[in-house]
């Protein structure tokens, strides 16, 4: 189906941040005006996530060419999905960053930034086109370099050259993957492209190009081997852009991956063996960081690369339940991840630091929002009911059904891990009584009311959300089963794209 | 011609990766422009290079003559650009990053790894 | 710098280059040239003046600040994306006015989205350039 309304997630950012770079000397004024924007996002990603459950594919040429010529832009269940979690997100970290920003990094131009990050995250999820991906992925990382260097601390400058180093070198690989898949198949269009990988005799350069393609993404989603510059940043910058960063922008990489894999190069027996590998070394070794660190927000970090590795597990069995694991997952990540670094952000804002054998007493000093952060922490765990058990459970049946030992074996012992990590920083930060130790304290107590109601409203927003994936598992097992069918099944996407080639709802 | 693309393009791809696995920041952030020039050099060569023929396909042509396919160009260009900003940035990042670590060594930029305080 | 010829050279390549970079933003849309080309020229006038003179002379013949230009022409470019949109095309479509102006040619929405392109890439490489420029005095 065609419709103009796939462009609207991409402009309401970028019209918000237009008007936000006009208020560049008034960041009082660019706090208001960003969150009528996330406001806006939301609004808009709910008719498009509403119509993709459908089952119906939407399309959108840009500049009116059709397809497989000009650009389109597609959306499909899982982009649905993604883009309305996206805008979810964004919401929740614009309302906490209004108490979490101070006004001197505000003034560098933080609200237009997260903005044009945010424009670049949903352009990647609707991009039907390789190259516009490329040129998405360019945006995020332009955006997020800025974000990552703001207020230019010891730490975060550090932590940023890595970064940069990595998703520079990541965007040349996935660059020259695009120029060789040009040179041998002449089309930019995924579906074109799709088409045309099946019939290509040049089978050898294709999967070496797909090599080429899982190593670029493959740093950008911080997978097995490729992964070690993630927990070394982002822990560095300020928790809201931590927030986005962790609950999201590997998540882009991990997407990229699954439409590749699942559009382009299908059933290579190579490929699936390594994703599987890879799968399984990402969980356990990223779970082995979390257990032996000791600042939050790194063994956060460090948990983010383990719970990559599971949706990488469901690529890598590429039957019906484990992608509907995978999109399950995905979704219950993006929402957890991000809700996490909030909680450690509050958490620092409490206590003044981060270190979990000097964080002390946070039971007996705020019993109820214990129970907030603890619901947060263990629904990553993937405690039943909360949202992290039933994709894990649509996992393992998947890899029950493959006989796939080795990802049922790193699954359960990733789960062990995490929940050992959670339950350490529980008793350790939690339960323990304060001591003797020096009593240390940080901005939260000298806050109004009404700031702490913006830090902990966030929390909360995305609690509800979260809680709802996990108790409303019967409604989005459907909807993932609808995106693990769509996923599997490449014709109908490669039939809704190139079928718009005379666009009869929009000539008059 | 496609020859001696082919043998610059490996020349920069050789060049760039020897950059980026040196210590020194400033050599890893010519490294990594080396690459990208590389990549872009690529496109142009895998975009089949014809030399005096139009970008257009004449109206009502029914055998496919020789064209110039003006779409790695359009794809450079736009590569060019982004690359133009990420460098320019970079550059900035590792004069910060020098000013306030004050080392040129990646090695010894290891507070990250330390557990913060 | 301290040149009287480059001084003196600067007062009349500044609106010569300007003039140059406004060509060649024109005769983009079918011959070599266009908005970033024409962008790069400008703010090269600019950064020569800049190289001649001091940095705050280059300041206050531009009276506002070369930040400024970039949310100007991504307004300006959006806004001629947008058009298409209002007689029912979809986003980016290239509407064309029939008539031919004198001098220009063919207007349409591209050249606004140009014109968007141009303002942004001089405000950019501005930006940078002073920002480098005053970090090292």
């Amino acid at each position: 189906m065609n419709t103009n309304l796939l462009i609207l997630p991409i402009i309401m950012p970028l019209i918000t941040a237009i008007v936000l770079l006009f208020f560049w000397f008034r960041p009082n004024r660019q706090k208001y005006i960003s969150l009528v924007g996330h406001i806006l996002s939301v609004l808009v990603a709910i008719p498009i996530f509403l119509e993709a459950m459908k089952g119906t594919i939407l399309t959108m040429a840009v500049g009116n060419w059709a397809a497989p010529f000009g650009i389109v832009y597609v959306c499909d269940a899982f982009s649905g999905a993604l883009v309305l979690l996206t805008s979810l997100v964004g919401l929740a970290v614009g309302i906490y960053s209004n108490a979490a920003i101070q006004s001197k990094r505000a003034s560098y131009g933080y609200f237009p930034l997260v903005h044009f990050l945010l424009m670049g995250l949903y352009g990647s999820f609707l991009a039907g086109d390789i190259f516009n991906l490329y040129v998405w992925f360019e945006v995020i990382i332009i955006a997020s370099f800025v974000l990552i260097t703001l207020g230019g601390e010891k730490a975060q400058l550090e932590g940023a050259v890595k970064y940069v180093t990595m998703n520079l070198l990541a965007s040349v690989i996935f660059l020259t993957g695009i120029a060789v898949l040009y040179g041998i198949l002449g089309t930019l269009n995924l579906a074109d492209l799709s088409l045309k990988v099946s019939e290509s005799p040049h089978r050898a350069l294709i999967n070496a190009t797909a090599i080429l393609f899982l190593v670029g993404f493959g740093i950008k989603s911080a997978i097995f081997p490729l992964y070690f510059w993630l927990p070394d940043s982002y822990h560095t910058p300020p928790t809201p852009i931590s927030a986005i960063f962790g609950g999201l922008l590997t998540k882009v990489g991990v997407y990229a991956l699954i439409r590749i894999f699942s559009l382009l190069f299908i059933g290579d027996p190579f490929i699936r063996d390594l994703l599987s590998w890879i799968a399984v070394l990402t969980m356990i070794s990223g779970a082995f960081g979390a257990i032996v660190s000791y600042n939050l927000r790194k063994i956060f970090s460090y948990l983010i690369v383990s719970h990559i590795g599971f949706m990488i597990a469901g690529l890598a069995l590429f039957s019906p339940i484990a992608i509907a694991g995978a999109a399950y997952y995905m979704m219950h990540d993006i929402i957890a991840k991000t809700n996490l670094f909030l909680v450690g952000g509050t958490i620092y804002k409490i206590k003044g630091q981060l270190h979990i054998d000097r964080v002390k007493g946070l039971f007996s000093q705020y019993p109820y929002l214990s129970i907030v952060f603890a619901l947060a922490m263990f629904s990553v765990v993937g405690t039943p009911p909360l949202s992290g058990f039933w994709p894990k459970i649509m996992l393992l049946k998947g890899s029950f059904a493959m006989d796939n030992m080795w990802i049922i074996v790193g699954i359960l012992l990733a789960t062990f891990l995490t929940l050992w990590a959670m339950v350490r920083i529980w008793s350790k930060s939690f339960w323990s009584t304060e001591a003797n130790e020096e009593k240390t304290t940080g901005r939260y107590q000298e806050m109004t009311t009404s700031q702490r109601r913006l830090l902990i409203g966030p929390i909360l927003f995305l609690l509800a959300i979260s809680l709802f994936l996990g108790f409303g598992a019967g409604y989005v097992s459907q909807m993932c089963s609808l995106i693990a069918d769509q996923l599997m099944d490449s014709d109908t996407y490669v039939n809704a794209v190139l079928g718009i080639t005379n666009l009869p709802e929009i000539q008059n | 011609m496609e020859l001696l693309l082919a043998i610059s393009i490996g020349l920069l791809y050789a060049a760039g990766i020897f950059m980026i696995l040196r210590r020194s920041l400033v050599r890893l952030i010519l490294g990594l422009i080396l690459l990208g020039n590389g990549a872009n050099l690529l496109i142009f060569l895998l975009g089949r290079i014809e030399k005096g023929k139009p970008p257009v396909i004449p109206e009502g042509s029914t055998i496919l003559e020789a064209y110039a396919d003006p779409l790695p160009q359009a794809l450079i260009l736009t590569a060019i650009v982004i690359s133009f900003g990420l460098q320019a940035f970079a550059i900035i990042l590792v004069k910060r990053a020098y000013r306030v670590v004050k080392t040129d060594d990646i090695d010894e930029m290891n507070t990250t790894e330390e557990e913060l305080v | 710098m301290n040149s009287i010829i480059l001084k003196t050279a600067s007062r009349y390549l500044l609106p010569l280059l300007l003039l140059f970079s406004i060509f060649t933003l024109l005769r983009g849309h079918y011959l070599p040239g266009g908005g970033f080309v024409g962008g790069l020229i400008a703010s090269i006038a600019f950064v020569l003046y800049a190289f001649a003179n001091t940095l705050q002379d280059t300041k206050k013949l531009l009276k506002i600040h070369p930040g400024f230009l970039m949310p100007a022409g991504l307004l300006l470019s959006f806004v001629a994306g947008l058009l298409p949109l209002v007689v029912g095309k979809p986003f980016m479509t290239g509407l064309w006015f029939a008539e031919k102006v004198p001098v220009v040619g063919s207007i349409g929405s591209a050249l606004f989205f140009d014109i968007g392109v141009y303002l942004v890439v001089i405000g950019a490489s501005l930006t940078i350039i002073f920002t480098i420029t005053e970090s090292n005095q």
